[in-house]
């Protein structure tokens, strides 16, 4: 599952490019879904902003555990040049926890499915977690806290 | 005795056989886009995964439609290879769908609504050959136990092209192959979300995933009635026509959903009703 923040759409792009016959991240089993209830891991591109704030926690939660973010690129890091902006929050910890941070800008395709096999490792630990019965916090109950 | 020892059989082997086919389907249809691939496991591992999520249902009745929807897929199959009535197979199996569809419409997501809507029309599309298949199989072989259809003497496809053609056609519905993918958007990946299964997570999509094995092996299995006195030639014809339904799923977008009904019917009614009508008036010239 990917989600464009506010980002100029070159990682965007980059992170589609991992899908093309000439990286084929499916050879790592990983596909593409539009649907967050079916994916495990949540790239995203670009900073967030006060108006897809709400969308990226939505996205967040509707995602089942075990999950893990990636966020790609410059902006999705820290706001990169976008930073000082009215409307830019920060990175994209600054809304969700983020588990893999993917630098570049734009990232490089090589650097975004490193950062997804990376994931994949997250992932495993996470169930590990899941059968000893340790369930990560949500997104409010991690605020409110 | 060995009847039921392959009724038995049915409930271990297909989610093994279904799940090596699904590998396989991955890993042709990733070749032919010149790309390398899954692992031929790879099925079998998101099975595991699936099963191994964090479950929560938006509705409570959710997982029993769906518990619904897999026992019954395993009784139509379970009957069909120990031999019983084929007519009772096709009902269960219908039955089965029919749970399939109560089980999105019971989740609240209108993509999940769509989804139900359009897979009750493909149901109405796919319907009517399944059931001619059925009587033609009965005319050609004097009965409706799959039993006698496996003895069977004479190859049935040889009194049945024009269903068998047909029931290939509407086979793209079945196993959910673009231009007919039109309830789940297995490949479309954005359009409806993901249809029907959008509201499937964890382990939901696990039993939806498995019951679409059995149901792989199930139609599988009708094919290789056709050609049941020669089992070699059964198994390529069987390879043969999954192959074709790759290259189909490869080649073409997908259709809009009053096109496809209108295709299915009329090349039921053509070649499918068209065959049955041939077989019968042969009949009745041979007495």
């Amino acid at each position: 599952m990917h989600y464009d923040g506010s980002s100029c759409n070159g990682c965007d792009i980059e992170v589609l490019a991992c899908l093309t016959p000439l990286y084929d991240v499916e050879r790592f089993g990983v596909i593409n879904t539009g649907n967050p209830k079916h994916a495990d891991i949540l790239l995203i591109t670009g900073g967030i902003n006060t108006q897809n704030v709400e969308i990226v926690k939505t996205i967040y939660s509707q995602m089942r555990n075990p999950k893990v973010v990636v966020a790609i690129g410059a902006c999705a890091l820290n706001g990169n040049i976008f930073r000082d902006c009215y409307n830019i929050l920060g990175g994209v910890d600054s809304t969700i926890p983020v588990d893999v941070y993917v630098p570049g800008c734009a990232a490089r395709p090589e650097a975004i499915i490193d950062g997804v096999v990376k994931a994949l490792g997250v992932l495993e630990k996470r169930y590990e977690q899941l059968k000893k019965g340790i369930v990560p916090k949500s997104v409010r109950e991690e605020k409110a806290s | 005795m060995v009847m039921s020892l392959l009724a038995g059989g049915f409930v271990l082997l297909p989610p093994l056989i279904g799940g090596l086919i699904a590998g396989l389907d991955r890993i042709i249809t990733a070749r032919m886009q010149s790309r390398v691939g899954p692992p031929l496991l790879q099925p079998f591992y998101d099975l595991i995964k699936l099963f191994s999520k964090q479950n929560i249902a938006s509705n409570r009745f959710h997982r029993h439609y769906l518990m619904c929807y897999i026992i019954f897929m395993i009784f139509s199959g379970a009957m069909f290879f120990s031999g019983r009535d084929l007519l009772l197979v096709i009902f269960a199996y219908t039955l089965a769908d029919i749970f399939l569809v109560m089980a999105a419409f019971s989740a609240t997501s209108p993509y999940s609504f769509i989804g139900a809507q359009r897979e009750l029309i493909q149901l109405i599309a796919a319907e009517p050959i399944l059931l001619i298949t059925a009587l033609g199989m009965n005319m050609a072989c004097g009965s409706f136990n799959t039993a006698e259809m496996f003895k069977c003497k004479e190859v049935l496809f040889l009194d049945l092209p024009g269903v068998f053609f047909a029931l290939v056609f509407v086979l793209t519905f079945k196993l959910r192959k673009s231009p007919f993918d039109l309830s789940t958007s297995h490949h479309g990946h954005q359009e409806l979300v993901k249809g029907l299964t959008t509201e499937f997570a964890g382990r939901t999509l696990g039993i939806f995933e498995l019951a679409h094995f059995y149901e792989t092996v199930l139609l599988l299995g009708i094919i290789y009635l056709f050609f049941a006195p020669y089992w070699w030639l059964a198994l390529l014809v069987i390879a043969l026509t999954y192959f074709a339904e790759l290259v189909i799923d490869n080649t073409y977008a997908r259709a809009k959903i009053k096109l496809s009904l209108l295709w299915t019917w009329a090349l039921t009614i053509a070649i499918g009703g068209g065959n049955l009508v041939v077989l019968y008036i042969l009949g009745h010239v041979r007495n």
